[in-house]
């Protein structure tokens, strides 16, 4: 049989989950990651990333609404995938991640947001005409009261959102690494790491997209990236690195001492169908370069040209790295029989409905839906946008 | 009150919250089908609406009442044990009217689904690489369905 390289069992020999469910994982990280860059300014105040605050909030807004489309365009019946909310099983994970999904949409997200750009809202709504000003009217809910009073009331409610927020973006992802890590049956997913792995590696994404957006969109807006604001960043991207690459390679060293009946077959394989997105890809080019650039401007006086390169190239390849950890989790747990002798391909579709191109489609969608959140909602620090809330 | 006054909008943000999962509850009111739950986590009325299906297979013991001869094969064979429909097909429709003719299945590819050669099935099971075996033959040129062992009586 093409592809199959040993024995598989039948129902082993085709990937039942597509390169759509390692998207899934990923964007869903860029979405936790991106929320706690976020807490970082609001609950544990650090001042110098706060001109990435907003940023960070409506990138993660922009990338949960697109993480639910993989799994519907994996479904056989997305039109019956809302039943899971009416008649949700309590022994079911997924049903459950629903609600997860849900609390973490409305009740944390877009309520920080809405709390957060109240003021701006309530000015737009004043300062527009024709439909935008009706969609901003519709955004205040009616009320325009930004008094000093009410503001100071919607900082103290927001702070105690992000405090909710935190756990919950926790557990949102935490979620999407106990999926794989409860799969019993899959020694290469069943592991009690797997949660715990999955959110240092989503802070790591999603502090690297918002490291490169915040750069990105400074630079098309034609302003000046502020340095400290980038440097504390790339500080807490390094430091949060380290867990993560520790944490996987914890694993990897429980695994290897540990030696179960998988092993040699597990072995074999990342010697083998996983060298290229695993060792390549994963842990040289995608960990182990972005940590030692990401050290270099820690331990040198770097100017500020260089350190701007650096941060960009690293973010890439960190975000390359964390896709292609998903990748080898998600692909990598398919490619070996249940009985430990034999290997099968994944061989990617190109115009299907879980191939390539959709795949490339939805990873581009969050970033126009983002470009259309900051049309509506400007997160920028600058003082033009700071003087629209002033005018109030 | 000034706090309520000066909250007031996280009152309205509240009552669309409200609204909202009211909304929701009353919706799945509507949606969720009267027998959901009835026996387990599944629509009770489903089990009556497919109890209420035609029945598509007959049995071996109608196809026996006819086929005899073809009976007293199979029941002297290593195939004793296999329902006539598992290779046949479902066949109600034949035992209620013997002139809808349901056709002979093609033993080239019949065969091969219990007896292509797989190192997953136990030894003593008779598979075959069917390209080696019979070079792209029916089977039925040697082995005769209804009782297989050549020894049996091969074509028919």
């Amino acid at each position: 049989m093409p592809g199959v390289e040993g024995f598989m069992y039948p129902n082993e020999v085709s990937l039942y989950w597509s390169v759509l469910i390692v998207l899934y994982p990923f964007i869903t990280g860029l979405v936790a990651g991106a929320f706690i860059l976020a807490s970082l300014a609001r609950i544990f105040r650090v001042e110098a990333v706060k001109p990435t605050y907003r940023l960070a909030l409506l990138t993660a807004l922009a990338f949960l609404i697109v993480a639910p489309l993989p799994l519907q365009l994996h479904l056989g019946h997305p039109e019956r995938s809302y039943e899971m909310y009416l008649t949700p099983h309590r022994s079911s994970a997924m049903a459950m991640f629903g609600f997860v999904y849900l609390w973490y949409l409305m009740a944390v997200l877009v309520v920080e947001i809405w709390l957060d750009f109240r003021a701006d809202i309530v000015a737009l709504s004043q300062s527009t005409t024709g439909w935008r000003r009706w969609m901003y009217l519709a955004m205040t809910l009616g009320s325009a009261n930004v008094s000093p009073r009410a503001l100071a009331i919607d900082e103290r409610v927001g702070w105690l959102v992000t405090l909710i927020g935190v756990p919950s973006a926790f557990l949102l992802h935490g979620y999407v690494g106990f999926i794989f890590g409860s799969i019993k049956a899959n020694p290469w997913w069943s592991s009690p790491l797997m949660p715990v792995v999955f959110i240092f590696s989503a802070m790591v994404s999603g502090i690297a997209a918002v490291m490169l957006l915040y750069m990105a969109t400074t630079r098309l807006r034609r302003k000046l990236i502020d340095m400290r604001c980038v440097d504390t960043i790339a500080m807490y991207l390094f430091y949060i690195f380290i867990i993560d690459f520790s944490l996987e390679m914890l694993d990897l060293i429980h695994r290897i001492y540990e030696a179960d009946e998988s092993f040699r077959s597990l072995d074999f394989m990342v010697h083998t169908r996983l060298y290229f997105s695993q060792i390549v890809l994963q842990i040289f080019i995608g960990t182990l370069t972005p940590l030692v650039l990401l050290f270099l401007t820690q331990v040198m006086k770097l100017h500020e040209v260089v350190r701007k390169r650096i941060y960009a190239v690293a973010g890439s390849l960190a975000l390359i790295g964390i896709f292609a950890m998903r990748w080898n989790v998600v692909i990598g747990g398919q490619l070996f029989s249940k009985s430990f002798l034999g290997y099968t391909t994944y061989k990617m579709a190109l115009a299907t409905r879980e191939g390539l191109l959709v795949a490339i489609a939805l990873t581009l969608l969050p970033l126009l839906i983002l470009a259309v959140l900051v049309k509506i909602l400007p997160p920028w620090p600058d003082a033009e946008h700071a003087s629209i809330r002033e005018a109030v | 009150m000034r706090v309520f006054r000066d909250a007031g909008h996280l009152f309205r943000l509240a009552g669309l919250f409200a609204v909202g999962t009211l909304s929701f509850f009353i919706i799945r009111a509507f949606l969720v089908p009267r027998s959901f739950g009835e026996y387990g986590h599944y629509r009770g009325a489903a089990i009556s609406e497919i109890a209420a299906h035609p029945i598509r297979f007959a049995g071996h013991q109608t196809c026996e009442t006819c086929h005899t001869d073809v009976a007293q094969t199979k029941n002297s064979g290593k195939h004793a044990q296999v329902n006539c429909e598992a290779c046949h097909g479902p066949l109600a429709k034949h035992a209620d009217d013997p002139s809808i003719d349901p056709g002979k299945p093609d033993t080239a590819v019949l065969c091969v689904r219990c007896h292509a050669a797989s190192a997953a099935k136990p030894k003593g099971f008779p598979q075959v690489d069917a390209d080696q075996h019979s070079n792209g033959l029916p089977c039925q040129t040697c082995h005769q369905p209804h009782n297989p062992a050549i020894a049996a009586g091969g074509a028919k």
